[in-house]
Parts: C-alpha cells; structure tokens; sequence
C-alpha cells in the first residue's frame, strides 16, 4: 500500500474528471456514488499506507515516492548543488494523520453534501469541487518538497473560492453588501497577500540551501549548526504570514467569516477541518527551521494567541449561526498557531485533528438546522428546536462540550496540552489569554447552543411548525463525528493523567508523531519534572474557566429574560465595537482599499489621457498629413505626366547648371 | 549629307509632340502612340549620335529601344482594350478608381 501513496491525491482527480466530463447527463444519484465514491477509496488507501507505515520501527517510519522530476534547475544554493524539483509524495507521521483526517472527515461531509445539496442547481458542479478539492489537500499534505505543497496549497485556495461563490447570483451580507461571489474573491485576493510571501520564502530557502525537500532544508539547517541565524527567521516570518493568509490570522483573517457563503458542507470541510489548518500543518512541516529561528517561533505565538482572544470577543456577538462558528474556527486556530509558536507541535497538530472532528460536526450541525428551517441563519430568530432536531441537538451538544474543553471530550485533552505547552515553555501571558479565550470559547458556544435549541421560538411560528429532523445520508455523519469527537482526544492523554490513573503513559499520539516534528521543546520531559501536581492543578484551572464560561451563558441566556440585551445596553460602546467586529474591515477600507482605488483613479486617467492621448495624437498627425498628400492625387493621368514631365526639365536644368 | 544638327532638331520637334500629345490627349490610344512618338524621336537622336561618333553601339541601343517599344506598345494596347471591355471608354480621366 506505501506505494500506492500517489493514488491518494490521484483518486479524486478521477471523480473531477467524470464528473466533470459528464456530470451534466448523468443522473444525481451517479454523480454522488461517484463523488462520494473516489473519497472512500482514497480513505482505504490512505488507511491501508498508515497501516502499513505503523509497521515500521518508529524511526524508520518515512516513505518516499517520486513520480518524475518536475523542474530541473541546475547549481543553486550557496554549496552550488544541482538541483531538480520533483513531483514527490511522503508519508510520514504527520502527513499520515493528515490524510486519515482529511479522507476520513472528507468522505463524511461528502455524504452528508448528496443530502444538503439534494435540491440545489449545480449539484455535479458542487462536487467537481468537492473532490478537486480533496486532491489538492491531499496534495498538499504529501508533497514531500515545499514546491509541491504549494501546488496544493494554491489549488484548495481554488477551490475554496470556487466553493464559497458557488451560489455566485446569491447576495451575502446586508451590513457590507457582498454578494456571494464578492466574498469568494475577497477570500482569493486576501489570500493572494499571504502567498506573495510564502514564494519569497521558498525562493530564499532554494537560494540559500540548493533544495525545497522537507527532509533536506532539515538536514541542511541543523549541519549548518546555527549559521544563517537572520534568514531563518526572516524566511521563517515570511512562511507564517503565508500560513496566516491561509489559516486566517490576524492580521489576514477577514476572508473566513466571508466565507460563509458557501453551502454549509464547504464550511464545514474546507473552512473548519482541513484548508484553514493548512497552515498550521506547514509550520509543524517546518518545525525544524522554526526551532533554529526562536525570534519567528515568538511572533507566531503572539499572533496566535492574540488570534486566539481577537477571535472569540467577535464570536460572541455574532448573530449568524454560521458565523458564530467562522469566528470560533479562527479563534482556535489561533490555538493551534500559538502551540506551534511556543513549541508544542504535536498538540498542534492533535488539537488540529480534534477541532476537525468536532468542528466539522458543528458545522454540519448548524447545517443541519438551517436545513430544517428552510433556510434561516438568524440566531436571534431561532429557539427550542431541541424537540424539532433530537439527533442534530444531540450530537451539536457533544460538540459544544468538546469545544468547550470538558473532560474527557476530545477538546478537553488537546486544549489542555495547549495549555501546559505554553505554561512548562515559560509563556505564562500566552498561556493566560489561550485560558481566558477557553473561557470566552465556552461562553459562546453555549450562548449559541442555548439560543438555538433551548426557550421558545422567536421566528416564524409556521416555520417552527414546518421544522423538520435531516434526512440519515446527514445524521449518520452527525453521529459518527460526535462519536469521534468523544474519543478522538483520547489517543492522546497527558503523560500526567495515564501515569497516574491508568497505570503508564498512554499518549500513543505524542508517541507516534514525535519522530516526525522537531524536538526542543519542553513539552513532556520538563513537564514531569516539573511536577505532575502543577500540571493538574492547571487542567483544573482551565476546566473551572470553561465551566464558568457555560455557568455565565447559562445565567445570561437561560435563567433570565433579557439579560443579554441589558448587559448590552450597560457595555455599549464594547457592544458596539464586537458588533461590527472591530471596525477591521472598515480600517481596511479606509487605510488600503480607498488609497488603491485612489491611485487606480489617478492611473487610469494617466492612461486614459496621456497614454491614450499620445497614441490618439499620432493618429491625428497620419491623418492629416493624408488629407494634405491626398491633394496631390488627382486621379487624371495627365496630371501625373506634367509632374513627371516637370521633374525630368528640373533634373536637366539642374544637370546643365552644375 | 544633311547636317546632323538639323536632324537633332526635328527629333527635339518630335519629342515635342509627343509630351503635347501625352500631356492633351485624354484618349488613351492616342496617349499611347503619344509615347511611340517620343520613343522614336530618341530613336532619331540616338541614330545621328552614332552617325557623328561612327560606331556601332547607339545602332545597338536603337534595336533594344525598338524591341522595347514593340513589347511596350503589345501590354499597353492589351491594358486599353481590357479597360474598354471593363468600362466602355478609353478615356484615361474616366479611369479615377484609385483616387481617394
């Protein structure tokens, strides 16, 4: 099965191009056996590699297959090496938990789409997306050099544009006016920002080491033994600003929440459980060049948590159900961003794997009420559909708590390692806003549970009347990702807790990933020594914030009418600010946007005036020199002859003359 | 033996004519034999050039003029009749297609 590696990110290639081809005619159940279809495969491919990959002795567990050189370069680097690009694909580790994820949340969501997208134009169209998409995620997490990751890296950006304007005639958002296609290339032109710098990063990194393969930057990085300490962090900064376009940080994450235009599954699988962590998967990739490059390390931690905070304030005012959830995505990206930033990759990438899973399923979950509503999006319209949608609240609920971090949901564990990795790496503030923004994080999202399922109705009575359960093609995902989002955290329980309580470390996550990421971090040894009453005593105080973030949305949004609009009312001007998500896009607006489109008016009337003008000017000189020549031509014969005949006496007088 | 220099005078006379009746004429036709006639006058001047030097190489530019003529006056002729059949004129202020 090793490999058969490149097959993964092939396979779904296979479903675009029938579907593409031949989408139109075939019938909408074809079109998603097919769909659908492609996924599974490359999920049982993608298994049975992982499989296999597992059987190897843990430092031994790389593979690499090569398709065919791509770009042969030739010296390049200071050393002068020849270089040659390849069409590489590796299995490793971390890209192993990347594909099952990928494969496994993305079949998911592609059943649940034959049922979401069941009465929607374009459905053949809507999955060519979906499954172009796998394939350059799959890409990208295989690529075994940075050149082919970035192939995938800008295809799911394709993708995710072609996605989020797939309702392209539809309008968006009142408060800004964006039609759908407006936020699908608002989503690829902020993108665009982050990439300009990930290709100058990698154009330093070829310039500077002869090579982009993951293994050889690595291995040229730690010979190089601390040498080129300022490029490492420059390319390393410039890396994470790509990253940040991608993964929606501060200061480029104003796309994500415009990216809930797209159909719900969109959401769910590109803008919630894989594309958007895209990034964070690429800083792990570069673990070893961050750890050389502390000062870059800093930044991203900072920008994470400050992310992280930034993020959830703006969750909790947002009124769209979808959009409650955009800006929960953002924020615990910024999670992941600061545990990669203090050191703590694995629980990155564990709570990456995590927030898939529970994330996807709120996401579906929220897809699954608007289903059932006909639409309505509204929050503030919405109520006591507990007893319309039981399965839907059920597993909505159990993705609620996992969010929120109660134990033993699967958030619990990767929150928590988040939360010990920037404590025992001596990032006390970092670790102290993650914690309040944990705290905030569980406010929301009860506060949307609570407004959704709980209290009377506030729409449309007959809609409430017409409010119906989903279809199975939608619950079963449901149910699976709750389920998953129970005991997915529990690959990876602390050291702390398995000593402890089940008698031996039990963490086969940590175990697993660790020969792929980069060490160097005081993670799990300096966490022992530092005593495992400390390390308790934190995951008590991180469960007490969440408990009391619930405890507060309960009071406010339960237990007393109004509440909310009177601490609204008391906290305006912060109201206020949340409400209109900090005036960021309007600053955009204001300090980017109108200066362009300024300098846009001044060079098109350069253009329109000079440049044209210039060329409008020559014209006008051929022309009128034409109407002074074209007297000369009168169309008699003998009009000509007199000149010609003029012309031999001038040239003869002359000739006698001289 | 007349004197060479009269004779060069009636080949300028000639010549003459010619360029009137070029210059004239609107019929092409006449323009045509208009330009036979100046061909020939040169023909004169260039038979006396060789009377007076006594060699033979005027004598030989004459036949190559002559030939010259004979092929010019076949196309030119050829041209008036196709633009006869096309037009129904010969008159070469007709013939203006060119013109702006």
């Amino acid at each position: 099965m090793l490999k058969l590696i490149w097959l993964i990110p092939v396979l779904p290639l296979v479903g675009v191009a029938i579907n593409g081809l031949f989408g139109q005619r075939l019938s909408r159940a074809a079109v998603a056996v097919i769909g659908c279809g492609v996924v599974l495969v490359a999920l049982g491919v993608s298994a049975g590699a992982v499989l296999e990959l597992s059987r190897l002795d843990a430092g031994a567990r790389y593979f690499e297959t090569t398709l065919g050189t791509w770009i042969p370069m030739g010296p390049m680097g200071a050393a002068g090496t020849m270089t040659a690009i390849p069409w590489g694909f590796a299995l490793d580790p971390l890209s192993s938990i990347m594909i099952l994820v990928v494969t496994g949340v993305g079949f998911l969501i592609h059943v649940y789409s034959v049922a979401y997208m069941e009465h929607e134009e374009g459905f053949a169209r809507f999955f060519v997306y979906m499954n172009l998409f796998m394939s350059m995620m799959l890409t990208l997490v295989l690529g075994s050099n940075l050149l082919v990751t970035f192939v995938g890296w800008e295809g799911v950006g394709l993708c995710s544009y072609l996605l989020i304007g797939f309702f392209y005639d539809r309008p968006f958002d009142a408060r800004t006016g964006l039609s759908c296609a407006d936020a699908g290339r608002k989503a690829f032109l902020v993108n665009r920002v982050g990439d300009f710098a990930f290709v100058i990063g990698m154009l330093y990194l070829i310039t500077t080491f002869g090579t982009l393969d993951y293994r050889g930057i690595a291995a040229a990085i730690t010979g190089a033994g601390g040498a080129h300490h300022a490029l490492l962090v420059t390319v390393g900064i410039l890396l994470f600003v790509g990253a940040c376009g991608k993964s929606a940080q501060i200061p480029l994450y104003v796309w994500l929440p415009d990216a809930m235009a797209g159909p719900t599954p969109v959401s769910a699988l590109i803008h919630a459980a894989t594309m958007v962590t895209a990034g964070v998967y690429m800083v792990v990739r570069m673990s070893t060049l961050y750890a050389h490059a502390p000062e870059a390390m800093g930044v991203i931690a900072v920008v994470g948590a400050a992310t992280a905070i930034f993020a959830a304030t703006m969750g909790i005012t947002a009124t769209d159900i979808k959009k409650v959830l955009a800006y929960s995505t953002v924020s615990q990206l910024g999670y992941m961003f600061a545990a990669a930033g203090v050191g703590a990759y694995t629980a990155a990438i564990f709570h990456l794997m995590t927030h898939a899973f529970f994330k996807a399923l709120l996401f579906l979950g929220a897809g699954s009420v608007i289903h059932g509503q006909h639409g309505e999006q509204d929050i503030t319209k919405m109520g006591g559909l507990r007893s319309k949608l039981p399965v839907t609240f059920a597993t909505f609920m159990t993705a609620t708590l996992a969010i929120a971090g109660i134990f033993p949901l699967a958030g619990f564990f990767s929150k928590d390692e988040i939360l010990w990795g920037a404590w025992s790496s001596g990032n006390k503030i970092v670790w102290g806003v993650l914690a309040l923004s944990a705290g905030l994080t569980a406010f929301y999202m009860f506060r949307l549970t609570f407004l959704v399922f709980y209290g009377n109705y506030r729409g449309d009575p007959r809609t409430f009347h017409h409010a119906h359960e989903s279809p199975r093609a939608m619950t079963v995902p449901l149910m699976t990702l709750a389920a998953l989002s129970v005991v997915g955290g529990w690959i990876g329980i602390p050291a702390v807790l398995g000593t402890t309580f089940l008698g031996g470390d039990v963490n086969v996550f940590h175990r697993w990933l660790q020969p792929a990421v980069a060490a160097g971090h005081a993670e799990a040894a300096a966490g022992e020594a530092a005593g495992a009453s400390l390390e308790f005593a934190l995951m008590g105080a991180a469960l007490a914030i969440a408990l009391a973030g619930i405890g507060i949305a309960f009071v406010i949004y339960r237990q007393r009418e109004g509440a909310a609009a009177s601490i609204a009312a008391t906290f305006r001007p912060v109201y206020t600010m949340w409400r209109n998500l900090y005036w960021v896009d309007e600053l955009y607006e204001a300090a980017i946007l109108k200066p362009f489109y300024a300098i846009s008016r001044i060079s098109s009337g350069f253009d329109r005036f000079v440049i044209d003008g210039l060329v409008n000017a020559a014209a006008i000189v051929a022309d009128l020199t034409g109407q002074i020549l074209k007297l000369f031509q009168t169309g008699y014969v003998r009009n000509y002859a007199l000149v010609f005949l003029m012309g031999v006496v001038a040239m003869l007088v002359y000739l006698a003359t001289v | 033996m007349i004197d060479p220099r009269l004779v060069l005078v009636l080949s300028a006379v000639l010549l003459a004519l010619g360029v009137v009746g070029v210059l004239t004429s609107s019929s092409a036709i006449s323009i045509l034999m208009c330009v036979e006639l100046m061909l020939n006058a040169g023909n004169l001047a260039l038979i006396t050039f060789a009377r007076i030097r006594g060699g033979p190489e005027a004598q030989i530019y004459v036949f190559f003029v002559m030939t010259l003529a004979a092929a010019e006056a076949a196309a030119g002729l050829a041209i008036v009749i196709a633009l006869f059949r096309l037009r129904g004129t010969t008159d070469v202020d007709e013939i203006n297609l060119l013109k702006w």
